[in-house]
């Protein structure tokens, strides 16, 4: 059974054009033939994936799109999601040697969606081992990225994987969490049905809450890979946070991704400054409120936000209150959202009141966006891992926890990377349980 | 300022600038010419006046490299296609207007005395300042006895060329193609006919490619091609060895028109300091129109005023006796390659290139500790990459791992493990390194003293040739 669609909605298209437009094939080819070609490139090396970034391009300026785009689903089979989300300033083009020259970097990132949208436009096909052929029956909890990446790799290979998810649509954050004019809800879903069709199997609505769960994933499996994620968004801890038309960052962003939020009016204030802080503050203003601030109980310089985000943020409209945190939330008769607040210092590395700053703002929705909190109490519960900081610890190198057949990636793992960084991790973990498998089936 | 007028060329050409339009498209009437002459041109070779032709569509291709357009240019297309009192016409016209440019008529028609007689004596009258024999046309023409057909038989070149001179007054050029396997013995047979300069090159034959849907090679008249005249930056360096060959020959050296892939001043000086008294340009100028003259001038009067030369004559041939025969060469000049750590860019390109193509001396090796001596004992760069292709790596998502990232680790730009180090104790000063490194001047190659006099081939095996042949078993 395919993956389920979303139904296309011009409104919201409209409203979240995409930030970087597709290259033409002529620009695509223009670009691709900038590429130096550099040997054991540095753009390769600051790539999770080790994507094979000269090796893809090249490509691109032959005219073989689609060796290209098999060139990068062999690093890395969610290529076209990371194209689009990756944060390639920092990453692949911020390495590249053009800017030792003062040149513009390599457009790696479109180029790369270049390729990877034309494999999925033309119902391009990865092709696996025969099923079955490798001795391995992996569970992979969760359906983000980290588990697709394992899932994908062990299919590739000839191994059995089934990905197990609580939510109705598979991707998590790349389908729930990515902001729309990076990466659409339906081009997540048009990679994961490509994986779907590798031979990955799907459960969806079957969340994993109990030790009895788990006890059954363990004598159906050989492995179960913890793509969890992180838990729910972090609460402010403030009187009020109860009140109707307070909805945290990514209930917001999977609300309007998914067509359940259409519109916006009025003021919205984001708490946080954080990279999901910022993408919820931008969709507040393309869904129509007229002004938005993100309340930020430090300054500008020390904007967690990648500074990109920050400076796109601004393009968008969005205004910042720097020093400043919610005290309360109240509502006044007519509804409307009272959020106090006040302005604060550092002392001693403590953020104080400062007195007499108290400062009250009506609004008409309140966005808590101060991270995630760990969810990792049952696993280290009942399947004897650990966790430290609420994290799963692994050996780096495979993924593999305490407990030899669990392994874990993406960002219970790592505390909360990107996109990227997970399908590394869950990749690395799929090899890891084939070379374990191979070793106790010889 | 320097003087770049053209004086007497092949006797009596005058033009104010060396850079004249070849016989070809852009000169197909006298309405371009006129314009070609406001835009900045000295001179103009007509489009080759004969019998009129008709054309095929299409009649270019061209080969594009990297994304960049026509690296090569292929045409099929024959000589002019309007009557030869219509060209005459206009050319008068041209003459009267633009009386200090050099107009050229470059002729072709069939190879008869008579004919060659009348159409000389028809061009002269209509005012021409000199004549281009177009022995060199490699398509169409030729089929019919003409062109290259000429071009590439001595004999046919030198009585035409005699047949010509017996009625000429101006300058007769004669027009060399490439097609042969020694253009020296054509341009020997023009001077043994009387010629008073050559023009150099004509096109070369080419297929420029064939489209990979249809199968049918470019350019597609009605689903066949024919082999077309190649030319434009590709077949620079073919003409060249070429105009070297010529005028390096004293049997072959006479003025000289230099023609082939000329798109600015710089290749202009290059065929001017191989000999050529002026150059010829086509394919630039369909590329870009009449108006990139105005650089070649510029440029070209702005080096000499660098190199302190006055006139075109100061350096006209200078590099001529730079060319020699691979025997004459110093076997005992050493250089190696150097790499500027301070602008190297960590590309590495140099390090496959001389591993794959080269001498294996190009390590990266600058962290684990330089070795020099033997190719064994070296990581090979399929070690090198797939070191890094085991390492894990993350995003750097916080402020302090983001600002860990970027920060410039070591004395240069490139951390140092990227920088390649050069085994000089290996190096035979190949070149390569220096020329697929995409920075200027950060690979330059450096004489090293190998100690030992000058000695070339030939002073190295002279004798040899006498000694008797070693005993076989």
């Amino acid at each position: 059974m395919s993956i389920t669609t979303l139904p296309d909605d011009p409104q919201l298209r409209e409203r979240f054009t995409e930030l970087k437009p597709p290259l033409t094939p002529q620009a695509a080819t223009i670009e691709a033939n900038r590429c130096l070609y550099c040997f054991d490139a540095p753009c390769t090396v600051a790539c999770p994936t080790h994507i094979d970034v000269p090796g893809f391009i090249k490509r691109i300026a032959s005219g073989n799109l689609r060796g290209s785009a098999m060139r990068i689903l062999d690093a890395n089979i969610l290529g076209g999601s990371c194209s689009r989300a990756c944060p390639v300033d920092i990453l692949c083009e911020g390495a590249c040697v053009m800017h030792k020259q003062g040149r513009h970097p390599i457009r790696i990132g479109q180029l790369q969606r270049h390729a990877i949208d034309a494999f999925h436009d033309a119902g391009g096909d990865v092709q696996t081992a025969p099923r079955n052929s490798r001795h391995v029956c992996v569970a992979c909890i969760g359906a983000g990225p980290a588990s697709l990446a394992c899932a994908a790799e062990l299919c590739r290979q000839g191994a059995k994987a089934t990905v197990v998810e609580r939510r109705a649509l598979p991707g998590g954050l790349n389908t729930y969490g990515v902001a729309e004019y990076k990466l659409r809800a339906s081009e997540s879903l048009r990679e994961i049905e490509m994986i779907r069709r590798m031979g990955v199997e799907f459960r969806f609505g079957a969340g994993i809450e109990t030790a009895e769960d788990l006890k059954e994933l363990e004598s159906e499996f050989d492995f179960i890979f913890l793509g969890l994620g992180l838990g729910a968004m972090q609460q402010l801890n403030i009187p009020g946070e109860e009140s109707e038309g307070v909805m945290n960052a990514l209930e917001l962003i999977a609300g309007y991704k998914t067509g359940r939020i259409r519109e916006l009016a009025g003021t919205v204030v984001v708490v946080g400054a954080g990279n999901t802080a910022i993408d919820a503050a931008n969709a507040a203003r393309r869904l129509g409120a007229e002004t938005v601030y993100l309340l930020y109980r430090r300054g500008e310089r020390e904007i967690p936000a990648f500074e990109s985000e920050y400076e796109h943020s601004k393009v968008e409209g969005v205004q910042f209150l720097w020093h400043r945190q919610p005290m309360a939330i109240r509502a006044d008769a007519h509804g409307v959202l009272l959020l106090d607040t006040v302005q604060v210092r550092e002392v001693d590395k403590e953020l104080v009141p400062i007195p007499d700053s108290k400062f009250t703002i009506a609004c008409h929705l309140v966005v808590p966006a101060i991270g995630q909190s760990p969810i990792t109490d049952l696993m280290r519960d009942f399947c004897r891992i650990d966790v430290r900081d609420g994290q799963i610890v692994t050996d780096r190198a495979t993924g593999q926890t305490g407990n030899p057949r669990y392994f874990a990636g993406g960002d219970c793992m790592n505390g909360g990377r990107e996109v990227v960084d997970a399908v590394a991790d869950g990749k690395r973990s799929a090899l890891a349980m084939l070379t374990i498998a191979e070793a106790m089936y010889a | 300022m320097p003087d770049i007028r053209v004086r007497g060329f092949a006797g009596s050409i005058n033009s104010p600038n060396p850079f004249w339009l070849a016989s070809a498209p852009p000169t197909n009437c006298g309405e371009q010419i006129m314009r070609a002459f406001d835009a900045g041109w000295g001179g103009a070779v007509w489009k080759t006046i004969g019998e009129p032709v008709t054309n095929v569509s299409s009649r270019y291709s061209a080969t594009d490299w990297n994304g960049l357009r026509i690296m090569g240019f292929n045409n099929i297309e024959l000589i002019s296609d309007r009557s030869v009192d219509t060209n005459l016409r206009e050319m008068t016209e041209v003459k009267k207007r633009y009386p200090h440019h050099a107009v050229i008529a470059s002729l072709m028609v069939a190879s008869t005395r008579e004919a060659w007689h009348e159409i000389v004596a028809r061009a002269e009258d209509a005012g021409a300042d000199g004549l281009e024999l177009n022995f060199g046309c490699p398509h169409g023409m030729s089929e019919r006895g003409m062109g290259s057909a000429v071009g590439q038989v001595p004999e046919y070149a030198e009585m035409i060329t005699a047949w010509v001179k017996e009625k000429a007054r101006t300058p007769v050029l004669v027009k060399l193609t490439p097609n042969i396997t020694d253009i020296r013995a054509v341009a020997r047979a023009a001077k043994r006919g009387g010629a008073d300069g050559l023009s150099a090159i004509n096109t070369v034959n080419s297929i420029t490619g064939i489209d990979l849907d249809t199968l049918v090679p470019r350019p597609n008249v009605d689903g066949k091609t024919s082999h077309g005249g190649y030319c434009g930056p590709a077949v620079k360096p073919i003409a060249l060895n070429m105009v070297q060959q010529v005028m390096a020959d004293p049997e072959s050296a006479l003025p000289l028109s230099g023609i082939g892939g000329i798109e600015t001043w710089r290749d202009a000086a290059e065929f001017m300091l191989l000999g050529c008294g002026t150059v010829q340009v086509c394919t630039a100028v369909m590329h870009y129109g009449y108006r990139i003259v105005e650089d070649m001038a510029e440029g070209l009067e702005s080096w000499m005023r660098s190199k302190k030369f006055d006139r075109i004559e100061d350096f006209r041939g200078l590099s001529l006796n730079r060319v020699t025969d691979w025997k004459h060469l110093n076997l005992n000049y050493k250089i190696v390659a150097r790499i500027d750590e301070s602008k190297c860019i960590g590309c590495d390109l140099c390090h496959i290139a001389c591993w794959d193509g080269a001498h294996q001396c190009i390590h990266l090796d600058r962290v684990t500790g330089p070795v020099n001596g033997h190719v064994e004992l070296h990581p090979t760069p399929a070690q090198n990459e797939a070191h890094s292709r085991a390492s894990i790596t993350v995003t750097p998502v916080t402020r302090k791992e983001r600002a860990a990232a970027s920060a410039t680790h070591g004395p240069y730009m490139t951390p140092i493990e990227r920088i390649p180090r050069v085994d000089e104790t290996e190096c035979v000063g190949c070149n390569l390194c220096s020329l697929v490194c995409p920075v200027d001047q950060c690979i330059t190659m450096v004489r090293v003293d190998s100690g030992v006099a000058a000695e070339t081939w030939e002073e190295r095996t002279r004798g040899a040739a006498c000694a008797p042949e070693p005993q076989r078993s």
